[in-house]
């Protein structure tokens, strides 16, 4: 059997059955990641046709409302928890023990939650200058795309909490370890997905 | 508005419209919300006097068998038909007697124009073709399951799910009247603030969810799960349109949900993605839902091109001419189908190049269209060919669809357009297409796998009376529309005064009459063969001298499909197995076979997902947060579960095998003289390459 079944994280012919067994579902997951790209995809391409005068309506834009430093730190606390993130699936693929696992998971999801605060607070900020998704178009669209990216990262921390639960209860099986390829792949695409949303908003806004 | 009830009153049923307000128009829609009731409560009476409700739920609702599924996915879609179809004619009735004055409202006339069109796409349409790739795709690739049999499940729940959203909007409430496409700014809030909108954005966003679960299903399982030696272009013309069909699904359904999760916040929370003022841009969801729109219309046709190779070949005894060409012509239609969204709009204001360059792509997409067109022809030239049903929905489908199509390279011309869109001319075009098109050609397949899901043949006679009654009643229905389109009657029109009009609307409106024709007979030949069905039984599983791997077990196929996976060596390998003598082999060795134990999972989404989108359409927000919460809920529950899976024995496996291949050798096989006769029990005579 092949070490490399599918691209990206996987478990190694270590794991026998459970290596060659997980092949379709983690298949299954990029295809299902890529759709999510398209998904994102449209949010990015509508948020960048309101980013004009007309989208903006006369409201405020992103001089006025982005606050860079806090973006900048959800930015380092999201990279920092996809390190954390691949630290889990490390202790998974070389069997390092369900303790390890669970705790470079908590670490994820708590970075995670950092995170979230942290965007929340922004949004609240925004909110409070003015920026409410109400306002104008662009505000729509940058809401909406952000925000489902929180979104995510809130259904991301729900998952490592099962995750966790579920570990404990009933150890690494084929099962979970097939989540965990599931997780660490939705953990990463994430990343990946606020290096956009970092890059075309909020440096894009602000260059 | 109150905290239990939301925006929902007594008042928002239709026979409060009737009792204030009695005309024909209330009645009308009175009679179709009674309909409803009366046909939930004759499925209820019936279930209990029979004692079926047991059987329904542990044979069927909580069945992850993917034959299953598809079945109650094409039963999902005839109900739906049913009233599809019923609403066509009604309008069809009300344009014949405009010129009398017609008997329905403006309003009511916008209500079943959209419901029409959005019931026919998606709960027609869509849960139809996803039915048939079901019922038999595992069956052609030789596997034993879908990939995800559970997501599988969950993919209709979610389809039902919008199905009964539809259904409850004919009840309680009025449906949108913006068309099946939901155009804003009109299906704002500004200009509509009803429900209308609602029912149709959340019957949307929830089925579009399932229908991108089944694309990814079936990808995977086409990618993964093919038996040894199923090599890509060992593949029937069937599995290659699904999987086109499948990645088609996974690009092309995030777009429309998209489209329809910005109209929603649009309405619900007053963002500004689509309205008229802030910034709002409303050809913005043009662009979105097209993006989804056109690659669907491809979608729905792909899978009835690859029913037309699967009966070309086996109804002429051939071996499917230019594979290869069909394979490319297949992916080629599948990619350009995502270029040529624009032609929806030629009229919105872009430039002319812009126009242009979508035009010449609209017409390239009819090259290999054409292409697959001649080798269909081809494969039927000098074969051994039975008119069956099959044969006749072909036929019907050659004259007709490339008439369609040629109306279609018309309309791409965006000068030509300009002067017919939004015209009856268009809707004559995509009913040209999607009828003889995707209709027909399900209708074909479901008479064409009929045996192997249920192990009894559908009636030829009844069957083809039925074709012919479509191929008429199409005509007469949608012919006159180009001529009244070119006329200059515009499409949606409730009422006219142009007597011009009057002699082709009068011929459309008797073919609708044609069309209910059509349709109640295809209940009756369900009702006609299965009363029948010992002497349509085809056990041996083979009723069409089959070429492909799901004519190679018995009928009905059996839960594992395959006691042994087979071993493939080229294309139409049954056929050749039989050629050389390799078909019903004896098995030596039988093997333990692991199938996903049955769940009530998807059932449970279902009703969550309905009671989150009726809470939120009413605004009833504690009913929504309960279906809300219930989903992630239900899946953890789900994920904690760990007997998912059963063992049947290799036993219970030697047994059926043992009897049905027993059966086999005992039968006097059929030539294809006797195809359509009780002599035929599913074993075919080899009778070779047609000379």
């Amino acid at each position: 059997m092949s070490d490399n079944l599918h691209p990206g994280i996987n478990l190694g012919a270590d794991h026998g059955s459970d290596h060659a067994g997980a092949e379709a579902t983690v298949f299954g997951f990029w295809v299902f990641l890529m759709s999510d790209l398209i998904t994102f995809g449209v949010f990015f391409a509508t948020y960048a046709a309101a980013s004009d005068v007309v989208g903006r309506a006369g409201g405020p834009g992103p001089l006025e409302l982005f606050n860079l430093t806090s973006v900048g730190l959800q930015t380092a606390i999201l990279l920092i928890s996809s390190l954390t993130c691949g630290f889990s699936a490390l202790a998974v693929k070389y069997k390092e023990g369900v303790a390890k696992v669970t705790f470079w998971l908590a670490v994820t999801a708590l970075l995670g939650l950092a995170f979230l605060a942290l965007e929340i607070k922004d949004f609240a900020d925004m909110a409070a200058k003015g920026g409410a998704p109400t306002r104008s178009g662009w505000l729509s669209s940058l809401w909406a795309l952000v925000g489902l990216h929180g979104l995510h990262i809130t259904v991301g921390i729900l998952w490592a909490s099962v995750m966790m639960a579920l570990i404990l209860r009933r150890g690494e099986n084929h099962h979970t370890k097939r989540l965990m390829l599931m997780f660490g792949l939705y953990w990463h695409f994430l990343d990946l997905i606020w290096i956009g949303i970092f890059s075309v908003v909020f440096l894009g806004g602000l260059a | 508005m109150n905290l239990l009830f939301g925006r929902l009153g007594w008042t928002d049923t239709p026979f409060a419209e009737l009792i204030a307000h009695p005309s024909v128009n209330t009645a009308v829609a009175s009679g179709a919300a009674g309909l409803v009731i009366l046909g939930a409560l004759v499925t209820t009476v019936l279930l209990t006097r029979y004692r079926l409700w047991v059987p329904l739920f542990r044979d069927w609702l909580t069945s992850v068998d993917h034959k299953k599924i598809g079945v109650m996915y094409i039963v999902l879609a005839l109900v739906m038909m049913s009233r599809g179809v019923a609403e066509g004619a009604v309008m069809r009735a009300q344009q014949g007697t405009a010129l009398a004055g017609g008997f329905l409202s403006a309003d009511h006339f916008a209500q079943l124009f959209s419901t029409h069109g959005t019931i026919m796409i998606f709960f027609v349409a869509v849960p139809m073709i996803v039915g048939l790739i079901n019922i038999a795709v595992p069956l052609q690739i030789g596997a034993r399951d879908m990939a995800f049999p559970v997501m599988n499940q969950v993919s209709l729940g979610l389809t039902a799910s919008g199905a009964a959203l539809m259904m409850i909007s004919l009840v309680i409430g009025q449906f949108a009247t913006g068309g099946w496409t939901n155009y804003p700014p009109y299906t704002g809030l500004a200009f509509n603030p009803g429900v209308g909108p609602d029912y149709w954005l959340w019957a949307i966003l929830i089925s579009g969810v399932g229908s991108m679960l089944s694309g990814i299903n079936f990808a995977v399982t086409i990618y993964k799960k093919r038996a040894p030696g199923m090599h890509y272009m060992r593949m029937t013309l069937f599995t290659w349109t699904s999987l086109c069909t499948a990645i088609m699904l996974i690009y092309a359904m995030p777009p429309l949900t998209v489209s329809s999760a910005m109209l929603a916040l649009d309405r619900l929370l007053g963002f500004h993605f689509f309205t008229n003022d802030l910034g709002g841009n409303m050809m913005n969801y043009a662009n979105i839902f097209w993006m989804f729109g056109h690659p669907e219309v491809y979608v729905l046709v792909l899978p009835a091109y690859g029913v037309w190779s699967e009966v070309a070949s086996t109804f002429s005894g051939k071996t499917l001419y230019g594979y290869t060409s069909l394979v490319l012509a297949t992916m080629a239609i599948a990619v350009i189908s995502f270029t040529v969204w624009l032609h929806h709009f030629f009229t919105m204001g872009q430039s002319s190049s812009v126009n242009i360059a979508f035009g010449i792509a609209t017409m390239v997409i009819a090259v290999p269209t054409g292409v697959k067109v001649y080798d269909w022809m081809a494969t039927l030239w000098r074969g051994r060919i039975r008119l069956t049903v099959p044969m006749i929905y072909l036929l019907g489908f050659f004259m007709l669809f490339v008439i369609g199509g040629m109306t279609g390279m018309i309309l791409a011309n965006p000068s030509i357009d300009y002067q017919v869109h939004n015209s009856t001319f268009l809707v004559a075009h995509f009913h040209n297409v999607l009828i003889p098109g995707v209709l027909y050609g399900v209708l074909a397949g479901i008479h064409y796998w009929f045996p192997k899901v249920f192990g009894f043949r559908l009636d030829e006679r009844l069957g083809r009376v039925t074709a012919g009654l479509w191929v008429v009643g199409f005509s007469l229905t949608f012919f006159p529309l180009y001529v009244l389109g070119l006329m200059g009657m515009p499409r949606r029109l409730p009422d006219f005064d142009d007597s011009a009009y009057g002699p082709w609307v009068t011929v459309a409106g008797i073919g609708a009459l044609v069309v209910l024709a059509a349709l109640a007979m295809i209940f009756f030949t369900f009702w006609y063969s299965i009363r029948h069905r010992d002497r349509f039984a085809v056990p041996l599983g083979d009723p069409w001298d089959g070429r492909t791997l799901e004519w190679s077990v018995a009928a009905p196929a059996p839960e594992w499909n395959f006691a042994r996976l087979p071993q493939v060596r080229q294309v139409d390998d049954f056929w050749r197995a039989k050629q050389d003598g390799r078909a019903y082999a004896p098995i030596e060795e039988y093997e333990d076979i692991v199938m996903p134990r049955s769940t009530a999972f998807g059932l449970v989404i279902a009703v969550a997902s309905f009671c989150m989108g009726f809470g939120i359409i009413w605004h009833i927000w504690w009913f929504a947060a309960l279906g809300f919460v219930a989903i992630p809920a239900a899946m953890i529950f789900r994920v904690f579960r760990t007997d998912t899976e059963r063992t049947i024995p290799a036993a219970e496996v030697r047994e059926k095998t043992e009897a049905w291949l027993a059966a086999v050798h005992a039968a006097t096989p059929v030539t294809r003289d006797e195809e359509d006769t009780p002599a035929n029990r599913g074993r075919a005579v080899f009778e070779g390459n047609p000379a």
